[in-house]
């Protein structure tokens, strides 16, 4: 496949499940002649076919309930929501019924079926365009979150979610879909669904976050380490179900830790992370877990984007502090 | 609106001529079905009504916890619809969905189980009776949000027509969905997709506690809608199991076809409230007494009878269903009730609740 970006990473995905599993379709508004919003799903109708790639109507709810009952059919639909702030008409399906049905059915129906939701703002789009409510799905029994980083991690995760017999919402970085680039294997690979995953190794802090923040938490490491700090990255990666253990290996080590997100703070995930962190690393912390977020506002438009999203800056202040303590 | 001008509106409902489904009932005598077919759909409309008595029974007895909600006064929308269903063929229903399940041939005991909450029933007292399901009667679940379950039944019309297998969906609603987004999604991308999906309006004349007719656009909430979506407007007597099962294998056969999606719209009349909660006094006691006197249970032994069917024949049927009822009586409070340990199963795939670690 050689050198990709993470839109390419998943188009590429999707085409692979299309081609190797005939259980799969794609829904959405206009991902088919057009390719998608984001062009995710380009050429895809003409490789597969308007039987397994096709546009439906602006009706979330329309399509996620359909896609549901294609999975409780025994298909594998992957719904496309084109922006997060869109998914929310489609949230009674998700929570009352997706999630719901095989704990309901005494586990004679699932619904193996993929969301995928781009999220997140830094395209001057403005509030349904840019917001970062994983919480709100990550709060929901019986529906796994994921939330890719890296090309690898988008093919891989995307590909593991087809596969996952448990419905997965699939969070896209919105401002790395084009932002970063790497080689990934043309072939079909998984990537396990729940593991965060230790992108950088060091010993006196662990940054922590997912999706779109790790470019600025990638940043605000070279930063740190210019400066002779020895700084763990963490990328989450998997919201639901959380690598708890995964969290606490690290912050057991360093004793400090800072979690980074771009959802506001009030009910942010960070605060779970930090919950957890602090149930099983208390006695190894040296200083207070920091969290790095949004505003508790609303997303805002473009002129005001980079006062709202958190800059290399504000992560560095924190790790800074943290590091006094 | 103002409160004075919606009560006024109530006070006008319940002074007019009650709302009956138009047509004489004897015109029905002469449709094409055997009587066989006939004394099997008496049966069953016993077995819906003798069931949700029973089901009502155990409530005041205080075996079946929570709510739950009846369909007696109703039964022959599902009896019509669940004679002309194949067996493979999918549906889905409401909160109300007790006579859906056993429509399709769901065992009697499993079912009052799980309205009973016990391990033996029907989901192990995970569903409850607002969430009957029976995979292997091609019972899809009965969804208590509403107007949820209409687009979910695309979905599986949709795999149906994808595989070409030639199974139809039918998906049961009541007449308060039809003033939700779902309801409109659902039937545009039924048309559409030209899904072998057929949706069933159960107009009871009452949304919960309001009558349908005070806060909707049309008078009659599905079949007028109809032709906006380029569908055939199908009004019909929900309390005539021939009409209804008439009215199901003509459509049926349609959308089995290829023909595309069907909306009908079947009049009815809850005989009790809403739910357990609810005496339904709300409701003008003119109304009630012409439902009344338009029971689907009599109309129908009244038609046998006319066609030569004895009146100890009928009986005999009736009490042959008495017994089954009671047997499932027997065997729903000889259940235990679930451990603690089903609370936290069933989650994820494998089986639990737990996060990672």
């Amino acid at each position: 496949m050689g050198e990709v970006n993470l839109a390419q990473a998943l188009n590429g995905a999707l085409d692979t499940a299309l081609g190797s599993d005939s259980r799969v379709v794609l829904l959405g508004e206009d991902i088919g002649r057009t390719g998608g919003v984001f062009r995710i799903t380009d050429g895809l109708l003409d490789t597969h076919g308007g039987e397994r790639v096709f546009d439906t109507p602006v009706a979330e709810s329309g399509i996620v309930g359909a896609a549901f009952g294609m999975a409780v059919a025994g298909m594998r639909p992957v719904a496309e929501i084109q922006f997060m702030g869109f998914s929310y008409p489609a949230y009674d399906q998700v929570i009352n019924h997706v999630a719901r049905i095989r704990n309901r059915s005494n586990h004679r129906f699932a619904a193996p079926m993929v969301i995928r939701v781009p999220y997140g703002g830094g395209i001057g789009a403005a509030e349904h365009h840019s917001e970062s409510t994983e919480s709100i799905y990550a709060h929901i029994p019986g529906i796994k979150v994921v939330v890719p980083s890296t090309p690898r991690d988008a093919r891989g995760l995307l590909l593991a979610a087809i596969e996952d017999p448990d419905p997965v919402v699939f969070l896209e970085p919105i401002r790395l879909y084009r932002a970063v680039k790497e080689d990934i294997p043309d072939i079909y690979y998984t990537v396990d669904i729940g593991p965060v995953r230790v992108e950088r190794e060091g010993e006196d802090i662990t940054l922590i976050s997912w999706g779109a923040m790790m470019k600025e938490t990638r940043q605000a490491a070279v930063r740190l380490e210019s400066e002779g700090v020895s700084v763990e990255v963490l990328d989450v990666r998997t919201l639901s179900p959380l690598d708890r253990g995964g969290l606490a290996d690290s912050v057991e080590k360093t004793g400090r830790a800072v979690i980074i997100h771009e959802a506001p703070l009030t009910g942010g995930f960070g605060g779970e992370i930090a919950a957890s962190i602090q149930e099983r690393c208390l006695y190894s912390l040296l200083s207070p877990i920091v969290r790095v977020t949004g505003w508790d506002t609303v997303f805002p438009l473009k002129r005001s984007e980079t006062h709202y999203l958190p800059a290399v800056d504000r992560i560095v202040n924190a790790a800074e502090k943290t590091l006094e303590g | 609106m103002t409160a004075e001008q919606f009560d006024s509106r109530l006070l006008d409902y319940a002074q007019r001529e009650p709302r009956m489904p138009s047509g004489e009932d004897r015109s029905n005598d002469d449709l094409d079905i055997a009587l066989d077919e006939r004394k099997e759909m008496y049966e069953q409309l016993q077995v819906l009504r003798q069931f949700e008595k029973r089901a009502y029974d155990l409530f005041l007895q205080n075996l079946v916890k929570g709510t739950s909600h009846l369909s007696l006064g109703m039964e022959a929308i599902a009896t019509g619809f669940g004679q002309a269903m194949r067996p493979d063929d999918y549906s889905f229903a409401t909160y109300r969905g007790h006579a859906h399940t056993l429509a399709r041939g769901a065992d009697l005991g499993p079912v009052l189980a799980e309205l009973l909450g016990r391990e033996n029933g029907i989901l192990k007292g995970k569903g409850g009776s607002m969430h009957l399901t029976s995979v292997e009667h091609g019972m899809m679940g009965s969804y208590a949000i509403i107007g949820a379950h209409l687009t979910i039944a695309n979905g599986t019309a949709w795999a149906a027509q994808m595989r070409g297998t030639d199974q139809v969906t039918v998906c049961f609603f009541g007449d308060g969905t039809t003033n939700i987004g779902a309801f409109h999604e659902a039937l545009n991308f039924a048309v559409i997709w030209d899904l072998p999906v057929i949706f069933v309006c159960e107009n009871n004349l009452y949304m919960e506690y309001t009558p349908i007719d005070l806060i909707t656009a049309v008078d009659n909430p599905a079949a007028d809608r109809a032709p906006a979506y380029g569908l055939e407007r199908i009004l019909i007597d929900g309390n005539d199991a021939d009409e209804v099962y008439e009215t199901a294998r003509r459509v049926i056969s349609r959308a089995r076809a290829g023909g595309g999606p069907s909306l009908v719209e079947a009049l009815t009349y809850r005989e009790q409230g809403h739910s357990r909660a609810d005496p339904g006094k709300y409701r003008p006691p003119q109304e009630v007494a012409a439902w009344k006197e338009h029971d689907p249970i009599p109309l129908y032994h009244q038609r046998l009878l006319r066609l030569g069917v004895s009146e100890s024949e009928l009986s005999q049927i009736t009490q042959d269903v008495a017994r089954r009822v009671d047997d499932a009586t027997e065997f729903a409070k000889s259940g235990a009730n679930p451990g603690e340990e089903h609370l936290l199963s069933d989650v994820w795939a494998d089986g639990g609740s737990a996060w990672r670690n």
